[in-house]
């Protein structure tokens, strides 16, 4: 029987939803739902990098911007950058770079725009599910596609994609994780509390099964863009 | 034993295995690891014999040696002129590879020759693998477009534009009355009667959003036969 406060089985995420080309303007975009949580990413590049001391005259550089809106919140954040999503921005570009072909764009950079419109925890996840699909939607050559979500410790039980309400209980470890289902890599590991070393073994096996799941979700989204539209 | 995983003129997401066995070999958008051929970018599989490629559906011009370019004149320089031909890169046309005469530089004002905001048709001679890139005007053909205006569409769309041997491109010319004039670089030139030019800028962007369907010259004749009775 089920102990998870939104009555979910401990290896079922909540249902997922993720759209390709929601940005006109943008060169590659997407939108990726998971539960309440909602992000929408955007690419624009390649192109030429301004200031130009930051080119890499081997290789593209990614830039990452992260941005949660005031209203995604039940109590209002403050708009624009601050610390935690200067890290979130971070991470997310580390958690991206290994999937991207960057030695095929030399001197240039490839800017990630992700906004998070609402948020119930495992923002970082799918803001990397989102930017990864815009990323692919943009035609940048891709080594593969990343699938990312959150794994955690609650009650002493290994569970898959906490809300916000799970991730609130008092001794909960929370791990999120990007994946790359093809190469069977993990981009992401962050962990943050403390757990038993077989649980996170267990978690991280929940972790990129699940991955998995949301990789077959984000391959229909890329491919049913083109096809609905061709018929 | 080698097999093909996909079919043809299918839509594959980067990372996704098309062939297995040494037997096919890896074209342009795809790449190799260790017995596998996978797609580089989002775009539709094409096999030639036991060639694989991958043409993407969406993507910046990347400068190729021996393209010919339609170009727009950006900024002039001491000894050449900065052009933009859609790619994420600075690109140079040289004086002495675009006039015939003789130009003194420390005397002359080489906006006489081209101004910012000209027209060029231009062949890349040189790319670098810093991607440096020099244009070259010393060709047949190769000349400043006066009037008219600039249009794009995707550098990967640009061959179902064209047609085989040419049969889109001049089935839009004909009923429209209009000077057409095609970069690789996905840059169209256009010029003739506004009601003309309205056409082809409506037939383009037809080819962009329907380029990957079968039976699109059809579509596009149709669209125009519609359009040419309307005026």
């Amino acid at each position: 029987m089920s102990e998870r406060p939104d009555g979910r089985k401990f290896d079922e995420m909540r249902p997922i939803e993720a759209k390709v080309g929601v940005i006109e303007q943008a060169d590659g975009s997407a939108m990726f739902k998971i539960g309440k949580t909602i992000a929408i990413a955007g690419v624009y590049g390649p192109k030429q990098v301004h200031p130009k001391h930051l080119e890499d005259p081997e290789k593209a550089i990614l830039r990452c911007y992260y941005d949660m809106y005031s209203f995604s919140v039940p109590e209002r954040e403050r708009p624009g950058p601050d610390r935690r999503s200067i890290e979130l921005s971070m991470v997310i570009k580390n958690a991206l770079l290994p999937a991207v072909f960057v030695k095929e764009y030399p001197k240039s950079q490839i800017e990630i725009f992700v906004s998070i419109i609402q948020a119930d925890a495992g923002t970082r996840c799918a803001a990397i599910s989102a930017a990864s699909m815009a990323l692919a939607d943009a035609g940048i050559a891709m080594k593969d596609i990343v699938s990312s979500v959150a794994v955690g410790h609650v009650n002493n039980k290994v569970v898959v994609d906490l809300n916000k309400e799970e991730e609130d209980v008092e001794g909960t470890t929370d791990i999120p994780l990007a994946y790359m289902p093809r190469m069977k890599k993990i981009t992401l590991l962050q962990l943050d509390g403390k757990m038993p070393k077989d649980k996170l073994r267990e978690a991280i096996a929940l972790g990129t099964k699940s991955c998995e799941k949301i990789y077959e979700v984000q391959k229909k989204a890329l491919k049913d863009r083109y096809n609905t539209s061709g018929e | 034993m080698s097999e093909l995983l996909v079919n043809e003129k299918e839509i594959v997401v980067p990372g996704e295995e098309i062939a297995r066995g040494m037997d096919f070999l890896p074209s342009l958008g795809t790449f190799r690891e260790g017995e596998s051929i996978y797609a580089k970018k989002l775009g539709i599989v094409e096999v030639k014999k036991h060639v694989i490629k991958v043409i993407p559906l969406r993507g910046y011009y990347m400068p190729k040696r021996g393209d010919t370019v339609i170009g727009v004149v950006t900024n002039i320089g001491f000894s050449g002129w900065t052009v933009d031909i859609g790619a994420p890169y600075d690109v140079n046309l040289p004086v002495g590879e675009a006039v015939r005469e003789r130009v003194e530089l420390l005397r002359s004002d080489l906006s006489k020759y081209f101004d910012i905001g000209d027209v060029v048709v231009a062949n890349i001679f040189n790319v670098t693998k810093s991607k440096l890139i020099q244009l070259s005007m010393r060709d047949y053909g190769l000349r400043k477009l006066k009037g008219g205006r600039v249009i794009k569409i995707s550098p990967s769309k640009v061959p179902r534009l064209i047609g085989k041997g040419g049969s889109m491109v001049s089935m839009i010319k004909e009923y429209t009355n209009c000077e057409i004039n095609v970069g690789q670089n996905g840059y169209i030139w256009i010029n003739g009667p506004i009601e003309g030019q309205y056409l082809v800028e409506k037939a383009v962007d037809l080819i962009e959003e329907k380029a990957h369907t079968s039976g699109l010259t059809d579509t596009i004749k149709q669209m125009l036969e519609k359009g040419v009775k309307n005026e």
